[in-house]
């Protein structure tokens, strides 16, 4: 079988890029895994986050932000085409402090990264305490300021992975399950994906397989470097609307459940899924919001997010193997918009762009000594 | 009507709406409302559309109601104690 | 942490014969439960249920007072209103009661959480003033509750039996709507040789249906398209059968089409399942005496598969016997007990032949609801099917069906059903929801204060 581009992967990052070749008008086929597959998609927050994003890797904090100022566009088209509400909003975020010692660590990372990107342009601002409890009058008592940042916002992962499924099928495209990417060798000017499901043929394949890159990777002269860093979730029953705007570790979703998780900025966190650490978010959570407390969690996740060695993406064009681009990260609900309106249109000219450079595998080949 | 097989004997009171139900001592909140043909304890939060008690064991979780201004308890697996406020569960009060 | 031997959840028929054979056998044991009070939903109540009432539930009942005596008198620690909540994998185990959470750490786990009722999509069902069977006789047990008008419909032994308790607390159902197929008698028939050594079985359902037609109950019989009408609450059943259309108006309609495993607490901890077919539903893939494929994890009573309250406590002593020996503790005869097991079991084909899910609840129109929580109908699945989702866990993602305070117990098999007929598989291949924690909802601030250190409440 045959298309114009193979995406392995049929995640938040797979079928946002898919969506986004076929909206280049590629013919696209997406091989995805069955029913159990690893699925960080599942897992994630829901954000769509700009403020702090990028401390000290400027490339990464105008990607997200790209991405955050492309998310309505991307809204409105999937709502169009598909019907499907992925319940985006744009109110803002807030970013809450507990001590006073990590409202100084706050505000010195506010502060690094305005001198980079200049106030107008970032628009992350530091708040104190009264502040922040006008735009938030829920705050509990521990919470001694925060930064709110307008380009903030989210959407619920699950109807966005279902409206970029749906988009794509309407554009044309096809998503074969059961179809785990297995080998991919040349054939012709081209490619072969060998699966269970069969051979597939293209001449664009972006490997957008999670932790599976890994060994795609190498298939491809692609010397990837991601490990998995597991993060949890917890969702509580439907509430009144409590929450006028997300914030880094609670927000309330379009249904009226909360969720909280875990944030976002803590590379290098790790939680494993067990009652113990369900019960520090919940901490956490009453600690930030006291009406949270009398609400009943219905259901919790564990995923793993996708790691490189500095947290930060990895794009990159197969050297030896032109036409093969991989695509390796987490928050794939923030970078959506990149991936389908910024990135999928460098796939389909078959080069990546400039702003991109930054995020090559090789950043990471130190020279031995 | 649903209709008690031995006689009286029901010694708690709480109420349902207002409304003054009368229960025996160990029985579940949602056998007492059933006794006293309250068969809707809630509104579906996705349509709004009537539901109440359908499994009786702590499975369906179609008898939320609120209790004492708690929402989301399970009627039927909550003995009823004298004096309890009971209210159906609204579908505005728990969906965005 | 408190650690035991054996920790039994579910105080039914298995729980409480198992808790026994652990106690006598010197092992330490607790057993957690939801209810007030020991019994199961087969035995609900069997401790304060007074002698008339066990007189009109009839014999098997009152069994359950001797099972109940028997677990009271053994000396294992007895936990009541207690919810289960998460276990992992070293089998600590988390459970909320008294408003609090507590954990344990059990050598051996025995889950003997039992059956929930198969669920039985069809339109109106989530009307109020439909219940399951196992609802009516819950009410029947617990609260003497019996009502003038219910329509009993559906299939399965348990529907012959609460109209038999029903007709003996002098209040028939209005009427029976019996869905099993005609042919289905001929293919029943076959098994009946091999049932005749569990012959009791078959005389106690020759004699229910013989009260049923002694009372006059109207048997509507080879019953489809059923469907429950009422504008905001149930009024009337409506279901085509000898020929035409048939309506019975009624405020109280109750559901039936078998029980089947309750498989949280072995889905949660990732137990191998398989489907099936014969009891059309998944089960732990246990050994001979009951040990699922995650060691040290067992399933007593119907979780192994549907078998009654005999076979139930029967399986729950087997499964202490078995966990005595591997601590090397003096344990009885199992061999024997086997063999009783076997025979009670014989029945099982002819039942399961005969009382198999009716088509029309297997495949619902598009229309119908599946999800009672989220409100997901049965086009809908098919329709993220269409999309791509290869099984429960993306259907789950893209609709939110399961996704509601029910977990997907309500709806998890017949999501499963739908998508594997969709997709021309077997559920074997479909699968089920991934079962994470909470098993139950919880409490936040019950969750926030996990571990702080308070005195567990006195158990009973």
């Amino acid at each position: 079988m045959s298309s114009d581009a193979l995406v392995l992967g049929g995640g938040l990052v797979g079928a946002a890029t898919a969506y986004g070749l076929a909206r280049e008008g590629l013919e696209v086929t997406v091989l995805d895994e069955g029913d159990v597959a690893f699925r960080a998609s599942r897992g994630n927050f829901g954000l769509v986050w700009v403020q702090s994003k990028g401390d000290g890797y400027p490339d990464y904090a105008i990607w997200t932000r790209r991405s955050a100022d492309l998310w309505p566009s991307l809204d409105a088209m999937l709502k169009e085409e598909t019907g499907v509400s992925t319940f985006y909003e744009k109110p803002g975020g807030l970013h809450f402090c507990l001590s006073d010692e990590e409202m100084e660590k706050r505000k010195a990372l506010i502060a690094r990264m305005h001198n980079v990107h200049g106030a107008a342009s970032y628009g992350a601002r530091v708040l104190d305490r009264q502040e922040v409890r006008a735009m938030m009058p829920e705050i509990g008592p521990d919470v001694v300021g925060g930064t709110y940042c307008e380009h903030d916002g989210h959407a619920s992962p699950l109807y966005l992975l279902r409206a970029l499924h749906d988009g794509l099928k309407r554009r044309g495209g096809r998503v074969v399950t059961d179809a785990r990417a297995e080998t991919i060798v040349r054939d012709g000017e081209g490619y072969a994906v060998t699966t269970r499901a069969g051979t597939f043929r293209a001449g664009r394949i972006v490997l957008a397989a999670g932790l599976g890159n890994k060994a795609l990777g190498k298939e491809v002269g692609l010397d990837l470097d991601i490990a998995p860093l597991k993060g949890q979730i917890l969702v509580t029953e439907r509430t009144k609307p409590r929450l006028s705007m997300p914030t880094h570790v609670v927000r309330q979703t379009g249904e009226g459940s909360i969720m909280i998780g875990d944030s976002h900025e803590d590379v290098g966190f790790d939680v494993s899924s067990s009652s113990d650490v369900m019960a520090t978010l919940a901490a956490r959570a009453i600690r930030m919001f006291p009406f949270v407390k009398d609400l009943r969690i219905v259901r919790s996740w564990a995923a793993l997010r996708i790691m490189s060695p500095d947290g930060y993406p990895i794009y990159e064009q197969s050297g030896s193997h032109p036409g093969v681009f991989s695509v390796n990260c987490h928050s794939g609900v923030t970078l959506a918009g990149s991936h389908a309106l910024a990135l999928a249109p460098m796939i389909a000219k078959g080069a990546l762009g400039e702003e991109l450079a930054a995020f090559s595998a090789r950043r990471f080949d130190a020279p031995a000594n | 009507m649903p209709q008690r097989i031995d006689g009286s004997g029901e010694t708690i009171r709480f109420t349902f709406e207002g409304r003054e139900i009368a229960a025996r001592a160990g029985e579940t909140l949602a056998a007492a409302l059933i006794a006293a043909g309250e068969t809707t304890t809630r509104a579906s939060v996705v349509s709004g559309a009537p539901r109440g008690p359908y499994c009786m064991m702590g499975v369906c979780f179609e008898c939320l109601v609120e209790i004492d201004g708690v929402p989301n308890r399970q009627a039927c697996m909550i003995v009823a104690e004298p004096g309890m406020s009971v209210n159906r569960q609204k579908a505005d009060e728990v969906a965005a | 942490m408190n650690g035991y031997d054996v920790v039994i959840v579910g105080a039914g028929p298995a729980g409480m014969a198992c808790a026994s054979e652990a106690c006598s056998a010197g092992l330490s044991t607790l057993v957690l439960d939801e209810q007030p009070r020991p019994g199961g939903q087969i035995f609900r109540d069997i401790e304060v249920s007074d002698r008339k009432r066990r007189a009109l539930l009839g014999k098997d009942y009152g069994e359950g007072a001797r099972i109940a005596g028997a677990f009271r008198a053994s000396g294992a620690e007895y936990v009541p209103g207690a919810v289960v909540w998460n276990i992992d994998s070293a089998k600590r185990i988390d459970y909320s009661a008294g408003g609090r959470s507590h954990s344990v750490e059990a050598k051996s786990l025995v889950v003997a959480t039992g059956a929930i009722e198969r669920p039985t999509p069809m339109p109106g069902w989530t009307l109020p003033g439909v219940t399951t069977v196992g609802a009516v006789q819950i009410l029947f047990k617990t609260s003497g509750i019996v009502f003038e008008d219910v329509v009993l419909v559906g299939s399965g032994p348990l529907l012959w039996l609460a109209a038999t308790q029903l007709i003996a607390a002098g209040s028939p159902p209005k009427a029976i709507v019996e869905t099993v197929p005609k042919a289905r008698y001929r293919e029943a028939a076959r098994h009946f040789g091999k049932a005749l050594p569990a012959w009791r079985y078959l005389a106690k359902g020759f004699a229910m249906m013989r009260a049923v037609k002694k009372a006059g109950v109207p048997v509507h019989r080879d019953a489809t398209d059923i469907a429950i009408e009422g504008e905001t609450v149930a009024a009337a059943v409506t279901f085509a059968a000898g020929g035409r259309r048939q309506r019975i108006e009624t405020a109280h309609v109750a559901l039936h089409q078998g029980v089947v495993p309750n498989q949280q607490i072995t889905r949660l901890l990732n137990c191998q399942h398989r489907f099936d077919e014969s009891q059309r539903a998944f089960l732990p893939v246990v050994d001979e005496s009951f040990e699922t494929s995650v060691p040290g994890v067992f399933v007593a009573g119907d979780g192994a598969g549907i078998g009654g309250a005999k076979s139930a406590e029967m399986r729950g002593r087997l499964v202490a016997m078995r966990i005595a020996e591997k601590a090397g503790r003096p344990a009885g005869e199992a061999a024997k007990l086997r063999a009783e097991i076997a025979k009670d079991a014989a029945v099982r084909p002819l039942l399961e032949a005969l009382y198999a899910p009716s088509a029309d609840i297997l495949s619902p129109a598009d229309t119908t609801m599946v999800c009672r929580c989220e409100e997901i109908t049965a086009g809908q699945i098919r329709e993220a099917v269409a999309l791509g989702a290869p099984g429960p866990n993306q259907v789950k993602s893209f609709l939110r069906a399961g996704m509601g305070p029910c977990q997907g117990r309500m709806c998890g098999l017949a999501v499963s059903e739908i998508i594997a007929a969709a997709k021309g598989e077997t559920p074997s291949t479909t699968d089920y929801y991934r079962i994470r924690p909470p098993l139950k909802p919880l409490l936040l601030s019950e969750l926030a204060g996990l571990g702080a250190e308070e005195p567990r409440e006195a158990a009973e």
